[in-house]
């Protein structure tokens, strides 16, 4: 049987998305459902001095209308913080309440205030309008610069700072700079993003009178963890009466991440009004009150010597982390920030400082990649400004400062398993024709146009793991994943995983290990995901760890069958268990023509008494059944790599950028399915794009988000990308059986320095901020244009 | 609340509506047709498109009742006899979509685009689809499989 890890299965899920089947939780209607509309705050800051629902309750088809007031009543618990993180002096972080509704301020524009529940959804929009807030308004907080030096926003948390955290040592880097010949400086901001998954979050809750449990339907990367929260802290109801399922889901990249109010409060009330309840967000709501991303302000320096070899690096950055800290906002600018900030490179001394401060804005958390796009900004922009600097070749100065051996220990954490990256840059240079770009600068410049190129080389630490490491950084819970195995008695293999997928297409590459594992066809396979009724407490998909941590769990497990099954392969073929070897789905007794399949086998197990000429099949000390589970802690993250390389064309009269080649060159060591992972890196590469060229969320002065819709957010669209050229290399990881490698993020963590490189090398080194839009592109020709007058 | 009649995935379909309805509405709450996706507000998404007399339009901003006796074609009603449109077999084999929400609205998009133009180039692709948003795809895999459909039709 020829091996299905490494072939271009076509994806099991495709035909019900493709027929209109899929089951969205916006698909879901109960009978006797009610209607939640949210009633949010206008104001970035203010108290609330008084609500008034006694008109709005009177309105037609109200059911019920709650507030802060009823919830805090009630002590239902709120929205937290997942990873505790210590400042450089050893205090704990900082962080507010944030209760589902707010009961005395609001700190955000979008902050849930009150919630109607009518029959119809009309009729809860038209009461909604009939609920009066007498708001105090406040001066909000919205300058990332200006944060700490503003008024504090919540009771106790001067300078409105949550930590003011280190990683490294200062001292040495004080050395290793005293000794440069050159200190390169770089001041960037990371523009925040808002990650806009397609589905907008909704919630289907249903409260069943007789048992007393509720199912909450919803949108969540991670259904266990949702679960387990608002059991444990929101305290809706126990974990066993409580049921979280998250159906088909339309995207997530991390804003699906978080339990939201929205679900807390419909799950708390279903219960108090006894009827289901139903809430779909508008985009413009989700725009308001999903986490964002990114939005940090970082001054870097870099300490070379005169040959471009690197001696140390600093990186002092402010990170936003809007109203709230919620689950991975703490460590995203931190753990998953930090460490990344010296790169793929050889850096004898470095550390990174962040001050994570709050505004009143949305809750800033993970968006693909999280961390780890900034820390990759922050080196691979400061890298290229060296090489301007020093007058080097782009490439020559990484060349130059690789690791050639791996294990590397990377400067501030991390030991990298495996890589190679002077390949992969060698692979991207000669597939990106990069000798051939001064003959299309040239061609370029002939119709009136500039033309950049821009390389980067990325490492990453994904398949967010390893639970003592993680619990010892501060994350609130263990990070392993669970998987179980199911044989049917009739043959057929059911998987349970704790991962979930929004669009990975896990039931085709959790098929396709699990084909390999146990030498059943795939058609036979199937993937259970996404509902805490269904399978083991698992941790959820993030941070690429679906394959890497949850297709490992599944792998164990199959394991764990293939060995029962052999003990009572050998029984039943009374040969010892040492002449038995399993291979494509067979058991055979070595050196003879005796063997058992392994459906044979399973459906042996589940009868365990005599039958025929079978004596009973198991062996002593077996119980019946061929099931099996697993719980995968791995040892430690894993760490893809790679080089891309882009170009623009600049027209200087609009400042317009047009993307022109983009080329990928990825190590993400086995790939399972090379059609699948292409998709992902395509699809990190448009949000890394659109970071670069078109994406910004845009607050004013007073808190309002003004980048609240699509025609306001530039979203990228088809049109704004050429054909991505997509290679790859491949060390395979040694801390899994299957040698693979996160590959979710990967393009969208290495494509906004690679096109600013080449946007800021079309304009002659001159820097602007991410992103590149025509305005400050045609700004920064026509500067180029004064000074290159002047100097004439 | 007023009749409105249609012909929808060739049935014909008779229903008494609040004058407001828009017909993504109509498809997904009355008649659950929940296919038909809505991402957005504002009409730029796209998730929503659906075919009224043959052509794409999005139905989130169309009102039922203004289509009175139009005949409209969801994702739901492009299969035939159980057997996928070259447009919804291009996808799968191409891997044009990842968490499928777009989808709908890409493929009968990109089914129109088909109808005005047998053979389109990338770019024109590129262009027709700039009114369907897809966060996942990156758009490439997506105007791979528009191409592999118009080879295939």
């Amino acid at each position: 049987m020829a091996s299905l890890v490494g072939s271009r299965v076509e994806r099991k899920e495709d035909k019900r998305f493709l027929t209109g089947k899929g089951r969205y939780t916006a698909d879901i209607n109960l009978a006797n459902q009610t209607y939640a509309v949210f009633i949010r705050s206008p104001h970035a800051r203010a108290k609330i001095k008084k609500i008034d629902t006694s008109k709005a309750l009177k309105s037609s088809g109200v059911v019920d209308i709650l507030t802060g007031e009823h919830i805090a009543t009630d002590k239902i618990g709120g929205l937290i913080a997942g990873w505790a993180i210590r400042s450089e002096d050893g205090s704990e972080m900082k962080c507010p309440a944030n209760p589902p509704l707010a009961k005395d301020s609001v700190n955000f524009v979008g902050d849930p205030v009150a919630v109607v529940f009518a029959e119809s959804l009309d009729e809860a929009k038209a009461a909604a309008e009939l609920v009066k807030i007498d708001y105090k308004v406040l001066k909000a907080v919205t300058s990332l610069a200006d944060t700490m030096n503003s008024e504090a926003i919540h009771d106790g948390i001067d300078k409105n700072l949550c930590y003011d955290w280190l990683l490294g040592d200062r001292q040495k880097v004080k050395d290793a700079f005293d000794k440069a010949d050159k200190i390169i400086k770089l001041d960037i901001t990371n523009n925040r993003l808002i990650p806009n998954a397609m589905e907008p979050r909704a919630c289907v809750i249903d409260y069943n009178t007789a048992s007393e449990e509720i199912t909450c339907y919803t949108t969540s990367q991670n259904p266990h963890l949702s679960r387990l929260i608002m059991s444990a802290f929101g305290g809706v109801a126990p974990e066993n009466k409580l049921r979280v399922v998250a159906p088909d889901v339309g995207g997530g990249f991390g804003s699906k991440i978080n339990l939201y109010n929205e679900e807390i409060v419909c799950s708390w009330a279903a219960k108090k009004i006894e009827r289901p309840i139903k809430w779909v967000a508008e985009r413009t709501e989700s725009f308001l009150t999903d986490t964002h991303g990114r939005d940090h302000i970082t001054h870097a320096e870099l300490a070379v010597t005169n040959d471009g070899k690197f001696l140390g690096f600093k990186n002092e950055t402010i990170a936003n982390l809007g109203a709230y800290a919620r689950v991975f906002g703490t460590v995203t600018p931190t753990y998953l920030f930090g460490p990344c900030a010296t790169g793929v490179y050889v850096m004898p001394a470095a550390y990174s400082n962040v001050k994570a401060v709050y505004t009143n804005t949305a809750p800033v958390d993970a968006y693909r990649g999280a961390g780890r796009p900034e820390a990759t900004y922050t080196i691979e922009r400061i890298v290229d400004k060296a090489a301007i600097e020093l007058g080097m070749d782009p490439i020559e100065i990484r060349m130059k400062n690789f690791p050639t051996e791996f294990p590397f220990k990377q400067t501030l954490v991390h030991q990298i398993d495996s890589g190679d990256y002077v390949a992969g840059l060698n692979k991207a240079k000669e597939m990106s024709d990069y000798d051939g770009f001064a003959a299309r600068k040239k061609d370029s410049e002939s119709r009136g146009k500039l033309r950049g190129i821009g390389v980067t080389t990325y490492f990453e630490a994904c398949g967010i793991a390893p639970s003592p490491v993680v619990m010892m950084l501060g994350c609130g819970v263990g990070l392993w994943e669970s998987a179980e195995v199911r044989f049917n008695p009739t043959g057929q293999v059911t998987v349970y995983t704790g991962s979930h997928s929004h669009g990975q297409s896990h039931q085709t590459t959790f098929a396709q290990i699990t084909a390999d594992e146990l030498g059943v066809p795939i058609e036979n396979i199937d993937i259970v995901h996404g509902d805490t009724d269904k399978g083991t407490f698992g941790m959820g998909t993030y941070g690429s760890r679906s394959l890497t941590v949850g297709g490992i769990a599944i792998v164990n497990a199959c394991k764990k069958i293939v060995a029962k099954g052999k003990r009572i392969a050998a029984k039943m073929l009374e040969a010892s268990e040492d002449d038995v070897e399993f291979k494509d789905g067979e058991y055979v007794v070595a050196k003879s023509n005796k063997k058992k399949t392994i459906g044979e086998v399973a459906f042996a197990s589940y009868l365990p008494g005599v039958r025929d000429e079978v004596k009973s099949p198991l062996p002593e000390g077996d119980e019946p059944g061929l099931i099996e589970s697993s719980f995968f802690d791995p040892a430690n993250f894993s760490f893809p790599a790679g080089s891309h390389i882009a170009e623009v064309e600049v027209d200087p009269e609009t400042g317009n950028v047009r993307l022109d080649k983009y080329t990928a060159v990825d190590d993400f060591g086995t790939i399972v399915n090379p059609t699948i992972v292409e998709g992902q890196v395509h699809g990190g590469l448009a949000q890394g794009i659109g970071q670069a060229l078109t994406e910004n969320a845009e607050y004013d002065e007073s808190g309002q988000l003004i980048t609240a819709s699509y025609m306001d957010y530039t979203m990228p669209r088809a049109d704004n990308f050429p054909e991505f050229n997509l290679g790859f290399t491949c060390t395979k990881a040694t801390t899994n059986p299957l040698g693979v490698k996160g590959c979710g993020e990967a393009g969208a963590i290495a494509a906004p320095p690679t096109v600013m490189n080449a946007v800021i090398n079309a304009l002659g080194g001159r820097e602007i901020q991410m992103p590149a839009t025509a305005e400050k592109v045609w700004k920064a020709c026509q500067q180029n244009k004064k000074s290159n007058s002047e100097a004439a | 609340m007023k009749k409105v009649s249609l012909e929808i995935n060739g049935k014909k379909v008779t229903k008494e509506i609040p004058e407001h309805t828009t017909l993504s509405t109509l498809l997904r709450d009355i008649l659950n047709l929940t296919g038909t996706h809505i991402g957005c507000d504002t009409s730029q998404c796209g998730a929503c498109v659906v075919h009224v007399d043959g052509k794409s339009i999005k139905s989130c901003t169309a009102l039922a009742l203004e289509l009175d006796g139009s005949k409209v074609t969801t994702i739901e009603g492009l299969a035939t006899n159980g057997k996928m449109h070259p447009m919804q077999e291009a996808f799968k084999k191409l891997h044009g979509l990842q968490c499928g929400f777009c989808t709908p609205g890409m493929v009968m998009s990109a089914v129109d685009l088909l109808k005005n133009k047998k053979n389109p180039s990338d770019t024109e692709i590129r262009d027709w689809l700039e009114g369907n948003i897809c966060r996942c795809t990156g758009y490439q895999n997506i105007v791979a499989a528009v191409k592999e459909a118009a080879s295939k039709m």
